[in-house]
C-alpha cells in the first residue's frame, strides 16, 4: 500500500487521525494532515482505506 | 434474465460514498448512479469558500476523476432526473422516460436552495447550492466592488460574507435573528462571529425581506419589512438596502418532491428512515435528504453536513446489502447508523469545528470564551445531558479529544469535568 496526500485541500477535520492514528497526524498550528507512514504495514490497511473513504475533503489517495 | 441493478439517486458526496461502499462490500451486480446535474460528483463545502473566492477551479472540487470512477463499473447517468419511485416494486422512473426495476435503491437527492417569490426572474439575485450557482455568483463578484446583500445569516450566508469581504465588496448580512448562526451554534458563539464580521467591515442587519426594488429586471435594493434594525444598537435603519447583487442564503428544502405521495414513505422534512437508514424494504436514504432515527440521541435527525453525507452513504450501502443477502450464507447483520455528527465552518482565519448535534440544544455553556484570542469552546445540552461540543482556536489534539466527551450523551456536570480534562492536556 502506498498513500499520497493532497494536503492543500485538507480541511483539518482530523477524522483520519481518529481512525488511523499510527498513519496520520495533524499539524499543531492549523490542523492540516501529516503523513506519518506512507507505506503502512498490512494491519493498518483497513483503517487507512476507511480514513480515505471518510475524509470530507478527498485528500487521501491509496494505491494498491 | 438480466440481474436487477442497485440504483443510487444523487451523484454527490453521499451517493458516491454509497456507490463505492456497495462495491467494497461485494456488490458485483449492475450499479446505476443517477445525478440531475451534468457534473461528475463534486464537493460542495468549497463552493462557498475556495471556489467562490477564486482560489480553486471547478476541477479541484471533483471527488473522483473519471479514471478513479472507472473501476467501479458504474452505469453513470448524469444530467438525468429521477421522477418517481414505486416503493413496493423498487422501480424508478427517469426523466428519459425509462423505468428501472431495481434490486435496491439508495436515495441521496439532497436539498434544494430556498428562494423568494419573484427572485428567479431578477438579474443579480443568486442562490448558492450547486457548482453552477457558485460559478454564476463568482462571475458576479469577479470584477469591480459590488454592493452585495446576503439574506440569511446562517452558515452559508456567513461564509459567503467572509469571502465577499476578502474580495473587497461592500457586504450587508441580513437575518431574522440578530445574532449570526444563532440557530446552529447558540448566541455566545454567534456573538463572537458577529464581532469578527463587523471587524472585517460587514454590516449586520436584523429584518425580514419584504421584496426587491428593481430597474428593469435588475435588482437595485432589498426591501425590509418594518424598516429592519441595524444590529448592534444603532437604532432603526433604512428600509431599503441598496444592492446590485443579492445572495439568498435562507436555507433549503429536502428534495423529496419527486417521490410523490406514496403512503409507504414519510416525506415530512426529508425522507423518514429507521435507525438503519431504511425508508421501506429495499429503499434506503443518505445525506442531506435523510431524516433517520439516531439510536443514541433517541430522536430523528436530518443533518446537512459534509461528513454525514459520506458516513451515511456508506452505512446505507452496507445495510442495503445486508438486507438483500439476508437469506444467504455470508449474510451480515444490519447495523444502526449512530455517528457522532461533525461539522466545520471557515470564516476569515477562523475555523469552527463541532461534534454532536449543536442545533436543538436547550442549554449552552462556554468554558472557554476568549474573544481577543478568538478561542472558544462551547458545550451544548439537551434534557440534562451534554450532546454536542464546539471549538475554535484550540490545538487539534484537544479538539479531537472533545469528540469522546459527546460520543455518548453524558450528564451535564460530568461532561463539563471531562471537558476540563480534555483541554488541560496537550
Amino acid at each position: 500500500m502506498k498513500i499520497t496526500l493532497d494536503a492543500d485541500k485538507c480541511c483539518a477535520a482530523g477524522q483520519c487521525v481518529l481512525i488511523a492514528p499510527e498513519v496520520f497526524d495533524q499539524r499543531d498550528e492549523d490542523g492540516v494532515v501529516v503523513l506519518l507512514d506512507a507505506e503502512p504495514p498490512a494491519d493498518q490497511h483497513d483503517a487507512v482505506r476507511e480514513a480515505a473513504a471518510i475524509c470530507p475533503a478527498a485528500v487521501i489517495e491509496v494505491q494498491a | 434474465m438480466t440481474p436487477r441493478p442497485i440504483a443510487v439517486v444523487g451523484a454527490c458526496a453521499a451517493g458516491l460514498a454509497a456507490a463505492e461502499a456497495l462495491r467494497r462490500s461485494g456488490w458485483t451486480g449492475p450499479l446505476t448512479l443517477i445525478g440531475d446535474e451534468p457534473h461528475l460528483p463534486y464537493d460542495r463545502p468549497p463552493l462557498s469558500k475556495q471556489l467562490l473566492h477564486g482560489t480553486w477551479e471547478p476541477e479541484r472540487l471533483l471527488l473522483r476523476t473519471k479514471e478513479q470512477l472507472d473501476p467501479l463499473g458504474l452505469d453513470l447517468r448524469l444530467g438525468t432526473r429521477a421522477t418517481g419511485l414505486e416503493v413496493a416494486a423498487r422501480a424508478l422512473t427517469l426523466d428519459t422516460g425509462e423505468r428501472l426495476d431495481c434490486a435496491g435503491v439508495i436515495i441521496a437527492t439532497g436539498v434544494a436552495a430556498r428562494t423568494l417569490p419573484g427572485a428567479d426572474a431578477l438579474t443579480g439575485v443568486h442562490t448558492l447550492r450547486t457548482l453552477d450557482d457558485a460559478l454564476a455568483l463568482r462571475g458576479r463578484l469577479a470584477g469591480d466592488a459590488r454592493r452585495l446583500v446576503i439574506v440569511g445569516n446562517g452558515v452559508l450566508g456567513c461564509e459567503a460574507a467572509a469571502v465577499a469581504r476578502e474580495l473587497g465588496h461592500e457586504v450587508t448580512l441580513v437575518g431574522h435573528d440578530p445574532v449570526p448562526m444563532a440557530a446552529a451554534v447558540g448566541t455566545a458563539v454567534g456573538e463572537l462571529l458577529a464581532e469578527e464580521h463587523r471587524a472585517r467591515g460587514v454590516t449586520l442587519r436584523t429584518g425580514t425581506v419584504d421584496g426587491f426594488d428593481t430597474d428593469g429586471d435588475a435588482v437595485t435594493a432589498v426591501r425590509l419589512a418594518h424598516g429592519g434594525v441595524a444590529t448592534g444598537g444603532r437604532g432603526e435603519g433604512d428600509a431599503r438596502l441598496p444592492a446590485d447583487t443579492v445572495l439568498l442564503a435562507i436555507g433549503s428544502t429536502p428534495a423529496v418532491g419527486w417521490l410523490g405521495d406514496d403512503p409507504a414513505l414519510d416525506t415530512t422534512d426529508g425522507l423518514r428512515c429507521d435507525a438503519y437508514c431504511a425508508a421501506a424494504p429495499g429503499i434506503y436514504a443518505a445525506g442531506d435528504v435523510a431524516r433517520w432515527e439516531h439510536p443514541v440521541h433517541g430522536r430523528p435527525l436530518r443533518i446537512e453536513h459534509r461528513m454525514n453525507a459520506t458516513e451515511q452513504g456508506m452505512a446505507a450501502a452496507r445495510n442495503l446489502l445486508a438486507e438483500l443477502a439476508a437469506d444467504g450464507a455470508d449474510a451480515q447483520e444490519r447495523r444502526p447508523f449512530a455517528p457522532v455528527p461533525y461539522f466545520w465552518s471557515d470564516q476569515y482565519d477562523l475555523k469552527i469545528q463541532a461534534y454532536g448535534p449543536t442545533a436543538g440544544a436547550d442549554r449552552v455553556e462556554t468554558p472557554v470564551l476568549d474573544r481577543a484570542g478568538r478561542r472558544v469552546l462551547a458545550l451544548y445540552g439537551r434534557e440534562g445531558r451534554a450532546v454536542a461540543v464546539l471549538a475554535a482556536g484550540l490545538p487539534p489534539r484537544q479538539i479531537r479529544a472533545l469528540r469522546a466527551v459527546v460520543a455518548t450523551p453524558l450528564p451535564w456536570d460530568e461532561a463539563l469535568t471531562r471537558i476540563d480534562t480534555a483541554t488541560a492536556t496537550g
